[in-house]
């Protein structure tokens, strides 16, 4: 399927020194923090990606780059042409329903705000009816658009977000933790409208969660982020069967499955190390079980290992045969 | 699978020992301009030495408030406003304060969700571990010390000799949250409150930090009161679960009979929202709707705009807690009723 958008060696860096003057006095060193750190994926038409990883891991700093909040530092964003010949743009959906939203401003304005600036709709009454519209496919009522978002609860709010999104007729949605922020039962209206609204509208997700359990239930792939580069990427079936990275191994290890609950959990699963001062070679390998040498000593770059999968490891051949797959001939 | 946790020695001998904690139609009131709220209303359970009773329930349910309304520690206006809670069979809700606030550090040990909120920025963990100790237990300051060391060993710190001697700040938020677990053992408590002790953290994290307070219970018999709104949390490491609903306390029972075999309908629901790891499902069983606020909750059964099985009876009256074959549900439906 053609790619929606195509991310090509992505970086972005933050500069976290000190004022200069401070610098000066102190004599501290410039510091920087590679947040997104050289990464590439695509993601297909109408599908969705999703990215994973613990928090600090640049998710966030990735779907700001990509909605155009933040400047990458270097590589390219592009979105390809949508049916129209019109280029494909995305809009936001963010974790804290209210703080997206403005207080002062009633729900009709927030949702009739992108109509208006993008002339979507022509003269005020068609404006309204599209709001009442909207209103009705996020599951609220039209009575709702009088009401200010301190009279809704979190799941509430949440749908005022995604109307919004829609309002400016988007193909592409980048959700950043859209449900982290909401109790389960919530959780689960909330990520049953966007399954549903992917299929009503064709949309395509970039969708960035903590959470596998979500994740799983919304991807066709997925990349798992580590220190600010994906150290997995795989369709979602393959990667919960078969997860190759050890980090990936050890994200899976570590979920609390109500399924089959297990007490014993990998004792020594480390702490994410500060992106500050990441560890040479291999970021993972304080923490990696699997880790020899040339972890300590080479950074492993991403590579295609076959089975429509990508995978950063120096002992990825080891790992592909010991879960019985066959290695790709470098 | 295994289902080896809630099958361990630990909680079937757990089950005929004195109950470290017990809670009898407790409830907690909020007076306000507008009538009074009730925030917990008739809240009963029993917590057994190494037990963990997991809380869960949708936000404002009344999980933390029950936490603090047994540790004395309710913001005013909000009082105890009925019922009694003993500790080892001391009745605490009516002590008076002083008295209080020696069992807290004394017999009650607590875990919030942010490390922060429980050590000073400006001691060195040891000192506080130390203090705690020497306030609670008395002895030297050095055997005090002594102890603040292997409690941080054994709390999994590395290299506890040196990480005595460093400040809150200097550690990660799962570290922090591993010193604040060694404080509130410290004075050897034979109860933990532990509110939303992993929300703030990566579940790699979350995984060692679980483990070890299940290990910690197994180990010291001490009990466990674990706020959370993850159910996979309390699979993972509780006994039994209570789950709350609008103030109420709705279903209580050993966490592989409520995981096998919900019997309330919001705990069906609860269990079956929650995506799976297994499988794709196309939709997520949903609850529709909200729960109540304080001040509009429903006539009869305060689910029953919500429930899909909801009959004439839960809008006139409401359903108590009556036993099930493991434990206790309050729903009409329960043992062949109708709705
Ligand atoms: N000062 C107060 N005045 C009135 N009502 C209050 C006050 N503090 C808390 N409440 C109410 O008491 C109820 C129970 O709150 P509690 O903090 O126990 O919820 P919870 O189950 O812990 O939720 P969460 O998952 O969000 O932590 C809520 O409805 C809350 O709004
Ligand atoms: N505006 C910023 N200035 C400086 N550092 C930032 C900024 N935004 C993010 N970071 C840092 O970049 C890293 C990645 O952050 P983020 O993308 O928010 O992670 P995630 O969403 O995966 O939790 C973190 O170390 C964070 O502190
Ligand atoms: S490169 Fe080495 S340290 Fe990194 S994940 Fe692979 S085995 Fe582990
Ligand atoms: S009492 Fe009625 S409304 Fe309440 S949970 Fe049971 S069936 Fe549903
Ligand atoms: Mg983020
Ligand atoms: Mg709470």
């Amino acid at each position: 399927m053609k790619p929606a958008l195509v991310v090509r060696d992505l970086s972005r860096v933050f500069d976290v020194s000190a004022p200069l003057l401070n610098r000066l006095i102190e004599r501290k060193p410039r510091m920087l923090l590679r947040a997104v750190d050289g990464i590439s994926f695509e993601v297909p038409q109408g599908g969705c990606l999703s990215l994973v990883g613990e928090s600090g891991c640049g998710k966030s700093t990735v779907a700001r780059l990509v909605t155009g909040l933040y400047r990458p530092t270097d590589g390219q964003i592009e979105f390809s042409l949508g049916d129209s010949g019109d280029r494909i743009h995305a809009h936001m959906i963010f974790q804290d329903p209210y703080a997206s939203l403005n207080p002062r401003w009633r729900v009709r304005d927030i949702i009739a705000e992108p109509i208006r600036e993008l002339g979507l709709r022509d003269g005020e009454s068609a404006t309204r009816a599209r709001v009442d519209e909207l209103l009705g496919i996020v599951g609220l009522s039209q009575r709702d658009a009088e009401k200010f978002p301190h009279e809704f609860s979190g799941g509430q709010r949440q749908r005022i977000s995604i109307a919004r999104a829609l309002a400016g007729e988007p193909k592409f949605l980048v959700c950043d933790e859209p449900t982290s922020a909401l109790d389960v039962s919530v959780q689960a209206q909330i990520l049953n409208l966007m399954r549903s609204l992917q299929d009503e509208f064709g949309l395509t997700y970039l969708f960035i969660s903590h959470d596998l359990s979500v994740v799983r239930h919304m991807s066709d792939r997925i990349a798992v982020m580590y220190l600010g580069r994906i150290v997995e990427e795989a369709d979602t079936e393959s990667l919960f069967d078969n997860p190759l990275h050890p980090y990936t191994r050890l994200l899976l290890q570590t979920i609390p499955d109500i399924e089959a609950p297990r007490p014993d959990v990998p004792p020594a699963t480390g702490e994410v190390p500060s992106p500050l001062k990441p560890p040479p070679g291999c970021t993972f390998h304080p923490r990696c079980p699997e880790a020899d040498d040339r972890c300590k000593r080479e950074v492993p770059e991403v590579r295609d290992v076959g089975h429509g999968r990508r995978v950063a490891c120096h002992r990825v051949a080891e790992m592909l045969k010991r879960n019985g797959m066959s290695a790709l001939s470098a | 699978m295994p289902d080896t946790l809630t099958d361990s020695p630990m909680s079937t001998a757990a089950s005929t020992a004195e109950p470290v904690l017990r809670v009898r139609n407790l409830s907690v009131s909020f007076p306000g301009r507008r009538g009074v709220l009730k925030a917990l209303d008739d809240i009963s359970f029993d917590l057994a030495p190494g037990e963990i009773l997991g809380m869960v329930g949708e936000s404002g349910a009344g999980k933390s408030m029950t936490g603090l309304a047994v540790q004395r520690l309710l913001e005013p206006p909000g009082h105890i406003s009925g019922g009694e809670v003993h500790l080892l069979g001391q009745r605490i809700d009516q002590l008076p304060e002083a008295q209080m606030e020696r069992l807290r550090g004394k017999q009650i040990g607590a875990v919030f969700q942010d490390p922060l909120t429980s050590l000073n920025p400006l001691f060195t963990v040891g000192h506080q571990i130390s203090e705690t100790i020497r306030v609670h237990l008395g002895g030297s300051r050095r055997a005090a010390m002594d102890q603040a060391r292997e409690l941080l060993r054994r709390v999994g710190i590395p290299s506890p000799d040196d990480r005595v001697n460093h400040y809150p700040h200097q550690f990660s938020g799962g570290m922090r949250q591993r010193v604040v677990i060694a404080l509130a053992l410290a004075a050897q408590p034979r109860l933990i409150i532990a509110d939303e002790p992993t929300t703030a953290l990566d579940v790699s994290i979350q995984a060692q930090i679980m483990s070890l307070l299940r290990r910690l219970c197994d180990e010291t018999g001490v009990a466990m009161l674990l706020v959370t709104h993850d159910m996979g949390v309390i699979a993972q490491t509780a006994d039994r679960i209570a789950v709350m609903y609008a103030g109420r306390l709705i279903e209580l029972a050993p966490v592989h009979e409520v995981l096998r075999q919900p019997r309330h309908p919001y705990t069906r629901g609860l269990i079956g929202a929650i995506p799976a790891l297994r499988k794709r499902a196309p939709r997520l069983t949903q609850i529709d709707g909200s729960m109540p606020r304080l001040d509009s909750i429903p006539q009869g059964c305060a689910f029953n705009p919500r429930c899909p099985e909801a009959g004439p009876r839960c809008r006139a009256h409401r359903p108590e807690l009556s036993a099930t074959p493991a434990g206790k549900v309050a729903c009409w439906l329960n043992d062949g009723g109708v709705a």
